[in-house]
């Protein structure tokens, strides 16, 4: 049932205080996305403390999470459930169990990480470019294309848009910073920040 | 006084507007900012996303910098980089390994000293009174409806600042200024931040809940301090109408908007004309 944890480094959970969660539900009642959710906040803490990650790795709800933090800053016992989230999601990515839908956050933001690596900043139209082509080429998916590109002229009149944008002047350092913390991963199926 | 300033990708890209109201309002009231030199992303959302030890080495190179460079107090406009600074803080902060560990992925020494604030908390340092002895031009026009997001409060024991539940900060700041805060339910509710690329729908849903109970409190504008929340209630505000089947036309300002408009900046130079939403 139980899954091995391959990049999450062990005790992440302990950590996150899982095993205090005592199902008040909180978390959920707060959680702006919960109506979009096919498990519960509190559901997904719970399959974490019977160590069942991979019902918890196959659910749409961790890719629905928005990071918002409510969950983590009402729990009376102060499990981090948007941490768990964090934790899922890192596991989930690299183990490649994602649908189409999921796969775009997790391809967002792996094109980000990929343009961090490259130019140490974000270009936006570089990520947004290279986001896009991602997806078409996965999904096919003409809407997401075409309404990136309806944008452009209302902020190119608004200055808001630089069709190159900055790069950092030691990118070999930001290189070498990439290259340690994937190191430190061990291995990973979906590489994060391919390079240069 | 002077403030190191991290401005963050977003402040140097399409949130350009926004670094450009900080830059002007703080320089009307006598603040220079020194910004870190070559500076790098955080690593934002994705980073912490995907991974985790990336998610502390990214703002852990930036805190080194500003070690450095002698900048002890650095100005984070944008919440997700003061987050991100505050989280890589913390981690080094509970284990001198981690702290050794991140100095050598970094390749800079970190002693972790940094201060890192948000625009709200530079604006606190200065002082109310200070500020309000430089304004020429009482806000009385305005109704704002303060809006903080996720990032400025939360989580509380890494940001420990203001009440996470019941934030009251800018509107201390602009009710000194002369305007007028109306009270309402959406403060601390996620407008959907960074998944504007990855799933437009949640953002539409999110924002449109927030500035439809803004304008049901009888806000006339909404202040942020946030890039995200600004792209996602101002920029995105044409979509949410055509979504939805309503009209908005709520005017959203930068926290530094107000403060400038205040002392006497005009709209130009403090990047208003820039927004998408221009009464």
């Amino acid at each position: 049932m139980s899954m091995q944890v391959v990049s999450v480094e062990a005790g992440t959970f302990e950590r996150l205080h899982v095993a205090d969660c005592y199902q008040c539900g909180k978390c959920s009642a707060g959680c702006p996305v919960v109506e979009q959710m096919d498990l519960l906040p509190n559901q997904l803490v719970h399959l974490v403390q019977m160590g069942r990650l991979n019902r918890a790795l196959k659910c749409e709800a961790i890719w629905k999470c928005v990071s918002c933090m409510t969950c983590s800053t009402r729990c009376p016992k102060s499990v981090d459930c948007a941490g768990i989230m964090d934790a899922l999601r890192e596991m989930a990515a690299e183990q490649g169990k994602a649908s189409k839908e999921r796969l775009r956050t997790v391809l967002f933001q792996q094109a980000f990480l990929d343009n961090i690596h490259r130019n140490g900043r974000l270009r936006e139209v570089e990520l947004i470019g290279a986001f896009k082509a991602r997806t078409f080429f996965k999904d096919g998916n003409i809407a997401l294309l075409m309404n990136g590109a309806m944008l452009a002229p209302a902020l190119l009149k608004r200055k808001k848009f630089r069709l190159i944008g900055e790069r950092v002047k030691d990118r070999g350092v930001v290189a070498r910073i990439f290259e340690k913390c994937n190191r430190l991963r061990n291995h990973s199926p979906l590489p994060l920040g391919e390079g240069r | 006084m002077d403030f190191g300033y991290y401005p963050g990708c977003a402040l140097h890209g399409s949130s350009n507007d926004y670094g450009q109201s900080v830059r002007a309002c703080l320089e009307a009231l006598g603040v220079g900012l020194r910004e870190l030199d070559d500076w790098i992303c955080c690593g934002a959302t994705a980073a912490h996303s995907l991974n985790h030890t990336l998610a502390v080495a990214l703002p852990a190179r930036n805190l080194a910098i500003a070690e450095r460079d002698g900048l002890p107090n650095i100005l984070a406009p944008c919440p997700m980089c003061s987050m991100e600074l505050l989280k890589a803080q913390s981690v080094m902060a509970a284990s001198d390994d981690a702290r050794r560990q991140m100095a050598d992925i970094v390749e800079l020494p970190i002693r972790g000293d940094i201060r890192v604030l948000n625009l709200i908390q530079v604006l606190q340092q200065i002082g109310l009174e200070a500020i309000k002895s430089k304004a020429v031009r009482p806000l009385t026009a305005f109704h704002p409806a303060c809006y903080y997001g996720c990032l400025l409060t939360r989580p509380p024991e890494m940001l420990r600042f203001d009440d996470c539940e019941h934030p009251s900060s800018m509107e201390a700041i602009l009710r000194e200024l002369g305007a007028q805060p109306v009270d309402w339910n959406y403060k601390t509710e996620c407008c959907g931040a960074g998944m504007t690329m990855a799933d437009e729908d949640i953002v539409l849903e999110l924002s449109h809940k927030i500035v439809s109970n803004a304008r049901e409190h009888r806000a006339n504008c909404v202040v942020v301090a946030c890039p995200m929340c600004h792209v996602n209630l101002d920029m995105k505000q044409p979509d949410i109408e055509r979504c939805y089947g309503c009209r908005h036309n709520l005017t959203v300002y930068y926290l530094s908007d107000l403060v400038g408009l205040a002392l006497g900046l005009d709209e130009t130079s403090l990047g208003i004309d820039r927004h998408f939403v221009v009464k």
